[in-house]
């Protein structure tokens, strides 16, 4: 018994030990926006500059602005349209939708790299070019087998039964959804619409080959800007960008407890 | 028929239709026609735009046959997804396993939120933050050199352990959640009775744990390797000029050289070969499942 307490303090220490890969490099990053020195210096000098200059780069700025309107955008729509594909997934039963819930992988499952350049080919040839508006019909793509696959399996704790009761006591199809179900299904709606932002406000790959210069999002813009050389406005705006997407996933993780013990 | 007599009629497509149409509809505009699209093009001298000549060609995938570099360059990226993947086998699976098996309750929770956490954070970010650290004269070379009574230079940066590194550290918490997943359905009773039955640990691990939790860890190695044989950005940023793979040269067709048939005759190849990897390792998974 004494060597598996030894054995479980062990293990223990592993996590921390992981936990410090996982983090360190994060909390470096950031430390370094609250540091004096443009070159990364030490020792450590505490200072806001970098946060304060990041409001005089207008690129970066209008950026910023086009990668929050997008994702709000995003949302909404890939929200809407996926959870009314599961819902008539999970309502009709007909011939072919097994490979309608197949389908759904592709998006998920093919490196960015090849989604992106093919939207690029084909958004040039059909002659929606590349900016904006080809970053949000990339961005809703991506996002909807997400918000379908988080929708489906929250409506799979959904007794059909009482959709079956609403329409015995005389509600039409249209009171059944939204009384009925949708009330239901709320949690997996959030958090599939959490996801949809997450995914677009995070994205770079597809953004990457569908932006111009004039019209990118701001993972774009820090990529170019890493190229051309460090700054510690990169750390500013990359901390910032850091707290937004993981207080989204820590409101995501609470949503998707609702969803799956309730 | 079976549809005309249900009443309140959950049978057939036709009601189906409004509801999936949209998302159908939107994914066959940016997902389906784009990859089919970038089949035709493969095969392309070049971009039908502009009044420009063009004609059909098998040139973009001779190329890739005849020119050395560009299966060299996709051998190195299957090899880094390989390495990658491996890495987080070795650095996840114990993770995954103490999360599983050793903690409980609330400390088992929060431990398991604040490992996946960070991979919903943007991933260009977390590999600018491996620059921070990995620079020559940066915080892994100061602290070192302040703890160490030698002077030692550490320049991990530019070159192709930090590449791994940096890519591990994107992956690993996939390789985390997938086998936890596995590892936690185990029932604890099928351990016991293993050690009971005279098996020692090492047994029990070899014989038991690790073959049941297969799937997990099969399931967490394709959704590792594929991104990583794409990955561009981190080779480009962590590798500097050691860091050209397949998925730089294809970037370089799209956005440097604007050969884009030959861009998409390469991404072709590298779908291609990533779905007959990935169609090789279904039935160990199906199997193992």
């Amino acid at each position: 018994m004494a060597t598996t307490r030894i054995l479980e303090w062990l293990g223990r220490f592993y996590i921390v030990l992981l936990l410090g890969f996982l983090y360190l490099p994060i909390i470096i990053m950031a430390a370094m926006s609250f540091n004096a020195s443009p070159f990364y210096q030490l020792p450590f000098e505490w200072t806001t500059d970098w946060y304060s200059s990041l409001w005089q780069n207008d690129q970066l700025i209008a950026a910023t602005w086009n990668s929050i309107e997008i994702a709000v955008i995003t949302t909404l729509i890939s929200t809407v349209l996926g959870s009314m594909a599961s819902l008539a997934l999970y309502r009709y039963d007909f011939r072919g939708k097994k490979v309608l819930q197949a389908l759904l992988f592709p998006p998920i499952a093919i490196p960015w790299l090849i989604t992106g350049t093919a939207m690029l080919i084909f958004f040039f040839g059909v002659g929606i070019g590349r900016g904006l508006v080809a970053i949000l019909l990339g961005h809703v793509a991506l996002a909807l087998p997400y918000v379908i696959v988080v929708v489906s399996a929250r409506l799979q704790t959904f007794a059909p039964e009482l959709e079956e009761a609403a329409r015995s006591l005389g509600a039409n199809q249209w009171q059944v959804t939204t009384r009925v179900t949708l009330p239901w299904i709320m949690p997996g709606v959030i958090a599939g619409g959490l996801f949809a932002f997450a995914v677009s406000f995070d994205q770079f790959v597809v953004s990457y080959f569908l932006s111009t210069p004039g019209q990118t999002t701001l993972p774009v813009e820090i990529y170019a800007a890493i190229r051309k050389g460090f700054t510690p406005e990169i750390n500013a705006v990359s901390t910032i960008i850091i707290v937004v997407s993981m207080a989204l996933m820590l409101l995501t993780a609470r949503f998707f407890k609702f969803g799956g013990e309730k | 028929m079976a549809d005309q007599l249900a009443i309140g009629s959950r049978r057939g497509l036709k009601p189906a239709l409004p509801l999936l149409l949209p998302a159908y509809l939107w994914l066959t505009v940016a997902i389906f026609l784009p990859l089919s699209a970038m089949v035709f093009f493969s095969f392309m001298t070049d971009l039908p735009l502009a009044g420009k000549e063009w004609s059909f060609t098998l040139g973009n995938y001779a190329a890739f046959f005849s020119q050395s570099l560009y299966s060299t360059l996709l051998f190195s990226s299957l090899r880094l997804g390989l390495e990658v993947t491996l890495w987080c086998v070795v650095v996840g699976y114990p993770a995954a396993y103490v999360l599983a098996k050793v903690l409980k309750g609330r400390s088992r929770e929060a431990i398991f939120l604040l490992v996946i956490l960070p991979f919903w954070s943007n991933g260009l970010v977390r590999i600018f933050s491996w620059a921070m650290v990995l620079r020559e004269g940066g915080i892994l070379d100061t602290a070192l050199n302040a703890v160490l009574p030698f002077k030692i230079n550490i320049d991990l940066m530019y070159s192709y352990p930090a590449v791994i590194i940096g890519l591990v550290h994107s992956y690993v918490p996939y390789m985390v959640l997938t086998c936890y997943l596995t590892l936690q359905a185990i029932d604890d009773s099928l351990i016991e009775a293993g050690r009971s039955l005279g098996a020692s640990r090492r047994q029990v691990l070899w014989r038991v744990i690790i073959p049941l939790s297969m799937p997990g860890l099969i399931a967490g190695a394709a959704l590792i390797f594929v991104p990583v044989v794409g990955s561009f950005m981190e080779p480009r940023i962590l590798g500097g000029r050691t860091g050209t793979f397949y998925g730089t040269i294809i970037e370089d067709q799209f956005v440097a050289v604007f050969n884009w048939p030959l861009g998409a005759a390469l991404s072709f190849i590298l779908l291609a070969v990533v779905l007959i990897i990935l169609a090789l390792a279904a039935p160990v998974l199906r199997r193992a499942a």
